[in-house]
């Protein structure tokens, strides 16, 4: 099967019913998506399919058609995405398990919505779960986030 | 080992007549400096200088052997060292370091004195100077718990850094031939009289020959440039690109991917076990069987987690009740006998209740709570020519190192322990578990690197749960004022459950039991604290803030009836009672950062709540609104006080992030067992607060406070009292069971 994961193809040898998650993490080892419940309630594993924010837990590897983004490929620790800029500015991570997965959730939706209100915002972020509770550092930096991209 | 364990349990003792003796016999014994640990591991031109630092050409290495799991400690500690050594923020490298007891912890033992946080009187002192080090040291306590880094830290990792500095500053007087007080230190450089600039790096090898100097000056506080000011995170940038290493995350050669799957019925072990349809599965490598269930191995986690669920399994029951109102049964019986501690009676509640006119009464519980960290727990290890490997988040190294020894019958110099980053800990991570089934699994596959994840489903119904607890109080006011107040709580012993699974077996008062009850500020003229103590029933841990997070529920919802009983604001009538200054002023600057008081709409109501917890006052005040879905938490206010403020924006984050945390638990948190197993096991039954539920929230930090504090779990006890006030003001209904989701919608 053929998968194509931060603009580069991979030809995988897995079971068609295999969760993108997995395929990502211990087939091509890309661990910026990460474990946390399996059955899309957390976030934690979001990443993109063309651009939209996706559960990969709740994703079979064999219905991916589109291209795939994870948070590796959104950006780098030497150039980051202006949502990762964002999230650094406003020291959002605590334990930074879940913030993977809120920032590909940010970025989805401020592609969808470039201009988004609080309450779009709280809709949209509430299919990704923080235990640490970081949630008024995660507003600030989708509010920061969507004014350097508007800007941009 | 076992000569500490004795120690360990005499020199416990303390508050009776057994610690002295203890106490002098470990002083002479144990007062001997372990081995530096970093001595062992040095690679060729790397130096050791002190416990906490590496040197070599390429500059300086900060060792902060503290578990990391969002609470920034590492930025603060390396930040402490940084300091005094004077280098730059930017050129601050660290590492976690080995598994050593010479990193023991002295500070997670002072919660547990029977002395109030707040008492300075010369015993306190004395305790908290000599007894406590001499006991962490002997329990060699290595463990990120309690609040307790930042004063464990404080003094060490400025003095090491002090230390290192004048070791480098002698290397370069010899060097240059001058005298080392005519030299200064700036940015990672050494610079002499005459403008010569020698880098650390450049003195790495000297700076090892040097005889490590003592006793040296730390800066004051006016000179800190680093300490006490807002920096940026040293894992933040890993965090948010998705390049930071959690345990799932370490990819080695050949390595497989497992689960575990044990006995629901918590304790109990597997009689038998049909994995003839899980063996057939393509990819599975391998079934290993234990006493309590069975490892899966297989080429990926999905594998093993199919292969798992097909397996059919005759689990033995468990000792304890296979219903949920059974155990509380066990927990109410448990006013019937003997309180476990009485730490607290001033003046005399039974005279008092005689006296009054009309007394209010009543009974509160609140159920068993998992730590659902993000990350659900795992590890990997792999076991080769003699030697193990184990990667691990974790809170307590040497404890992981113990177990992996005891498994492989190896010596500690061959058991390395790589704690990773954890996603998240609250506790959960200071147990051993998931490091025993990754040993266990490399024991199977020797020379193979395994990966133990454990599924959410397994993680969340095989936890060391928040205990269920009951609380009662009996209060009276006279003259308008609080006249007696007599408070009761029950529940089961964190320490009896931890000694069921092999922890230390402590003698005396579990005073975890009474965290955060007896040692509040209040000075009611007639006031009794009794905790009453269970036979173990779950097992349970310690959950972010202990024994805080139900007792502050307790005792702040019923102070607050005490208030609407006596006619009184519940704020006002807390300031009043308040016999402490600096509590004082946390309870003030809540109050007038949220304008207490002030004309709410109708449908707004405030709650306030406050806890004396791990030594820091913390005043928090929540403002919830009816709206036509249920109550909406719309703001929340915290002040605390933790003596000096490392790191302003990281409190900060600990203090918002603890109050979520305790919100979560206080709308929808409950853990319940139904024919002897747990009922939730994902987030779809345990749910916890999500970014529509979450206040705005604005926190203060006071520095009041004789000593310094840490904060990871002051923020977490005063949040549900502080919903359930804001209810009761809102509603007129009295909430006294958690969580408050089965009595009211939440929007
Ligand atoms: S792991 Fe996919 S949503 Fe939780
Ligand atoms: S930062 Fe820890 S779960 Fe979100």
């Amino acid at each position: 099967m053929k998968l194509t994961v931060n603009g580069d193809t991979h030809d995988i040898d897995v079971d068609e019913d295999m969760p993108l998650l997995w395929a990502l993490r211990d087939e091509l080892n890309i661990t910026g998506p990460k474990y946390g419940c399996g059955i899309a309630m957390c976030g934690a594993c979001t990443v993109h399919i063309d651009g939209l924010a996706v559960r990969s837990c709740s994703v079979r590897a064999g219905d991916v058609e589109g291209e795939v983004t994870t948070i590796e490929g959104l950006g780098s620790p030497d150039a980051m995405h202006a949502v990762q800029e964002a999230w650094n500015e406003n020291q959002v991570a605590q334990c930074g398990y879940c913030q993977p997965g809120q920032i590909m959730a940010a970025a989805s939706l401020l592609t969808l919505n470039p201009e988004p209100t609080d309450e779009i915002i709280d809709q949209a972020m509430s299919a990704n779960l923080c235990r640490c509770g970081t949630y008024p550092r995660i507003r600030a930096a989708v509010k920061s986030a969507a004014a350097k991209l508007g800007g941009a | 080992m076992g000569a500490v364990k004795t120690i360990a349990r005499r020199t416990f003792l303390i508050g009776s007549a057994a610690v002295a003796g203890g106490a002098a016999f470990g002083a002479y014994k144990i007062s001997q400096p372990f081995d530096n640990p970093l001595e062992a591991n040095l690679e060729n031109g790397e130096f050791a200088l002190g416990d906490y630092i590496l040197i070599d050409e390429s500059g300086v290495t900060i060792i902060t052997p503290k578990g990391e799991m969002g609470q920034g400690v590492q930025t603060t500690w390396a930040a402490m060292v940084a300091e005094e050594l004077d280098i730059s923020w930017e050129d601050v490298k660290i590492d976690h370091g080995p598994a050593s007891k010479a990193y023991y912890n002295e500070a997670v033992l002072e919660e547990g004195l029977p002395i109030s946080s707040l008492e300075n009187s010369g015993a306190a002192k004395f305790m908290r100077k000599n007894i406590v080090p001499i006991v962490a040291k002997a329990m060699t306590m290595v463990t990120t718990g309690g609040s307790s880094s930042t004063a464990d830290g404080y003094v060490k990792m400025r003095a090491a850094g002090a230390t290192a500095r004048e070791a480098l500053k002698l290397a370069a007087a010899k060097q240059l031939g001058v005298k080392a007080s005519t030299l200064k230190t700036h940015g990672g450089h050494v610079i002499a009289s005459d403008g010569t600039k020698l880098s650390y790096g450049s003195l790495a090898e000297n700076s090892a020959k040097v005889k490590l100097p003592k006793n040296i000056k730390l800066k004051p506080r006016s000179e800190w440039r680093l300490l006490g000011t807002s920096l940026p995170r040293l894992d933040m940038k890993e965090k948010v690109t998705g390049t930071a290493m959690f345990a799932p995350d370490i990819r080695l050669p050949g390595m497989k991917f497992a689960t575990v799957k044990t006995n629901p019925h918590l304790g109990g072990k597997m009689n038998g076990y049909d994995a003839f349809k899980a063996e057939k599965v393509k990819g599975v490598e391998k079934i290993v069987p234990m006493d309590n269930g069975v490892i899966v191995i297989a080429n990926n986690t999905w594998t093993a987690f199919k292969a798992a669920d097909l397996i059919s399994f005759d689990w033995a029951k468990s000792d304890y009740p296979d219903q949920m109102e059974e155990h509380y049964a066990v927990v109410n019986a448990a006013f019937d006998k003997d309180f476990d501690s009485r730490q607290l009676d001033n003046g005399n509640v039974e005279q008092a209740f005689s006296d009054a006119d009309e007394i209010i009464e009543g009974e509160y519980r609140v159920p068993y709570l998992a730590h659902a960290c993000m990350e659900p727990v795992n590890a990997t290890a792999l076991l080769k020519d003699g030697r193990l490997d184990l990667w691990a988040g974790n809170q307590a190294a040497t404890d992981q190192q113990t177990i992996a020894m005891s498994l492989t019958g190896l010596t500690a110099e061959n058991v390395h322990i790589h704690t990773q980053y954890m996603g998240g800990g609250f506790g959960r991570k200071s147990e051993v578990d998931f490091s025993e089934y990754a040993v266990r699994a490399a024991k199977a596959l020797e020379g193979t690197p395994v990966h133990v994840m454990w599924s959410r489903e397994e993680d969340m119904t095989h936890d060391f749960y928040r205990p269920i607890a009951m609380g009662r109080f009996k209060a009276s006011a006279k003259g308008g004022k609080p006249y007696a107040f007599d408070m009761k709580v029950a529940c089961p012993s964190i320490m009896d459950s931890g000694a069921k699974r092999g922890g230390p077996s402590i003698p005396g008062s579990d005073m975890t039991n009474a965290m955060t009850i007896w040692d509040q500020p209040y000075g009611i003229p007639n006031y009794r604290t009794s905790a009453y103590r269970t036979d173990p029933l779950l097992p349970i841990g310690a959950w972010r803030s202990v024994g805080g997070t139900q007792n502050a529920f307790f005792q702040e919802s019923m102070i607050d009836e005490l208030a609407h009983h006596a006619g009184l604001d519940p704020l006002e009538m807390r300031l009043d009672l308040m016999n402490n200054d600096v509590c004082k002023k946390v309870l003030e600057s809540v109050a007038e950062m949220s304008g207490w008081g002030r004309k709410l709409p109708e449908d707004h109501a405030m709650g306030c709540a406050f806890a004396l917890a791990f030594g820091v006052p913390t005043a928090e005040v929540v403002e919830i609104k009816q709206t036509a879905d249920g109550i909406k938490i719309i703001n929340a206010w915290a002040t605390v006080d933790v003596g000096i403020p490392l790191d302003p924006r990281n409190i900060e984050a600990q203090v918002f992030g603890g109050l979520n945390y305790g919100l979560a638990a206080a709308m929808m948190g409950e853990i319940s067992v139904e024919d002897g197993k747990i009922v939730q096991t994902n987030f779809h039954d345990y749910d916890s607060l999500r970014m529509y539920q979450a206040p705005n929230v604005e926190v203060k930090i006071l520095d009041n406070g004789e000593h310094i504090r840490g904060i990871g779990e002051p923020g977490t006890p005063p949040a549900a009292p502080a919903l359930g006030n804001a209810i009761f003001a809102l509603t007129g209904q009295r909430l006294r069971e958690l969580p408050f989701n089965k009595f009211v919608a939440f929007a």
